[in-house]
């Protein structure tokens, strides 16, 4: 652990990348939580030379302890897990919302900066934004797909309901979902999730699935 | 045997180097047909333990034989195949179908599903008169006298027990105070099992002379030795797997240091040393053996 940094009400968790590949962008890491029996998945925000940076919201008792974290303690880390984006797409948008826009950092990264739609709730929770660069900010009461346009390559990350709406717009759309997971690798089946009559665990077929699959 | 998984804590074909740390590999329970499995949300950590209601997730008994089993068979690990239904008649019909495995676990106890109209030692005995395979009866500890359940599957024809399911548990959101589970109430494992699972194993363990696998809350090399020594000859590792894939290789060290520091050669040496009668046993044959030489 090198450092934990607020980012308004988030905090980016910067830890020591030792041997660990920093995977493709929308992949994850399971991260111990200090004290408690299940470790918690977070997607890969930035990776630095070194390094490996996590936005993490404290919402619960494990986050709170992640973020509670001091320097120089160790962690167990595990991945990268899962299935990131495709970075083979012409015209990217990426459209997050919330904690959401957690990957894109690092995503962003790898599209050479590619224009990003960031909904938050409040201008606190906003300052996340400034991880991202090219963002567009929209602050509730309005929502991103209000200003959704078309002929994008869209790839998403955020809360459900925001996905459900982004997939209706953008019927291609990459789409990173989340769904509580003890294990992270497809021992436990608590992240499965019904996409269109199939039921998919998000750790190994995700999480991030085609709007359209 | 001494090391497996505890059904439905680990899937070998994503995580094939943890299923091969194991001497066997125990499936997700089959059941005839396919299952989607419960609504999310679908796990739920608790102070000292998670909660779990997948509901029987599987593709179901054809699709497992004819995809499933093929490829678990690549990996070159004995498998036991955790058989599941909803009648004495679909857990036999699985078990009938089954061959080239290690071992056939009955699910008798899922806490997560609607539970089948006969009794235990009815399915054990539908079951026995269809497959010569050895038969763990998988129990819940969740009975008045589990040592009753096991001589009844004892006497049914069940070749062991398996030791214990979840149990159930109820867990609430810190801000809505709603059920954080999808369907309420949930399976409960890890640490918090420990104590319910011993309790189980020393009691059966004491009622039937049959072969226990052990499971409950095992994190460690010391939590394997408790087991053994209230009578379980083999253990599962079942939510330590979700936080350590690496779980088999480390409580496999554990437990062996935990031996050495007793003095004691092996984990069959432990088996029972809970039990002050067996002790006495076991420690007058190795007196009669050393005397033999």
């Amino acid at each position: 652990m090198l450092a934990a940094e607020p980012v308004g009400p988030y905090t980016l968790l910067r830890l020591e990348r030792g041997g660990l590949d920093p995977g493709r962008p929308g992949q994850f890491f399971m991260l111990e939580a200090p004290g408690r029996l299940l470790p918690r998945p977070m997607s890969l925000c930035l990776a630095p030379p070194g390094e490996l940076g996590f936005l993490i919201d404290a919402i619960g008792p494990g986050t709170r302890a992640l973020c509670a974290l001091d320097q120089g303690d160790s962690l167990a880390v595990l991945g990268p897990l899962g299935n990131g984006f495709r970075l083979d797409v012409a015209r990217p948008l990426l459209v997050g919302g919330g904690i959401g826009v957690a990957p894109f950092p690092y995503l962003s990264e790898a599209l050479g900066g590619a224009p990003a739609l960031l909904g938050f709730r409040s201008a606190l929770h906003a300052e996340a934004a400034a991880l991202v660069p090219n963002a567009e900010v929209v602050l509730e009461p309005e929502y991103v797909t209000e200003r959704l346009e078309p002929g994008f390559d869209v790839l998403a990350c955020g809360p459900e309901p925001m996905l459900e709406a982004v997939r209706a717009l953008a019927p291609d759309a990459q789409l990173a979902w989340e769904a509580p997971m003890a294990c992270g690798y497809g021992a436990c089946y608590g992240c499965a999730v019904e996409l269109d009559g199939r039921w998919k665990r998000l750790c190994v077929e995700g999480p991030v699935l085609s709007a359209a699959a | 045997m001494l090391l497996l998984n505890a059904s439905g804590c680990l899937d070998a074909l994503t995580a094939a180097d943890t299923a091969r740390a194991l001497d066997a590999f125990v499936t997700k329970t089959v059941t005839p047909h396919e299952r989607a499995g419960n609504a999310p949300v679908r796990i739920a950590e608790t102070e000292v333990g998670m909660l779990n209601s997948i509901g029987l997730a599987n593709p179901g008994r054809e699709r497992f034989l004819a995809e499933t089993l093929p490829r678990l068979h690549e990996l070159g690990v004995p498998l036991w195949v955790s058989v599941g239904g909803f009648t004495a008649q679909e857990y036999a019909e699985t078990c009938e179908r089954l061959d080239g495995i290690a071992a056939i676990e009955l699910n008798l106890s899922c806490p997560n599903v609607e539970e089948a109209p006969e009794t235990a030692p009815e399915i054990v005995a539908a079951c026995r008169a269809v497959t010569s395979l050895p038969l763990y009866a998988k129990l819940s500890p969740a009975v008045w006298d589990v040592a009753e359940a096991a001589r009844a599957v004892a006497a049914a024809g069940a070749d062991g027990l398996s030791l214990v399911n979840t149990i159930r548990g109820l867990a609430l959101d810190e801000r809505t105070l709603a059920p954080t589970l999808g369907p309420a109430v949930g399976g409960l494992s890890g640490p918090a099992l420990k104590p319910v699972a011993l309790a189980a194993v020393y009691a059966c363990a004491r009622a039937v002379d049959l072969p226990i696998v052990g499971m409950g809350g095992v994190q460690s090399g010391r939590d394997a030795l408790d087991l053994l020594a209230c009578g379980a000859s083999a253990v599962a590792l079942g939510t330590v797997l979700f936080a350590d894939p690496d779980a088999p290789g480390r409580v496999r060290s554990e437990l062996a240091a935990e031996l050495a520091l007793r003095g004691l050669e092996g984990p069959e040496d432990a088996v029972g040393l809970a039990h002050e009668d067996r002790l006495q046993t076991r420690k007058h044959l190795d007196i009669g053996g050393k005397a033999l030489v």
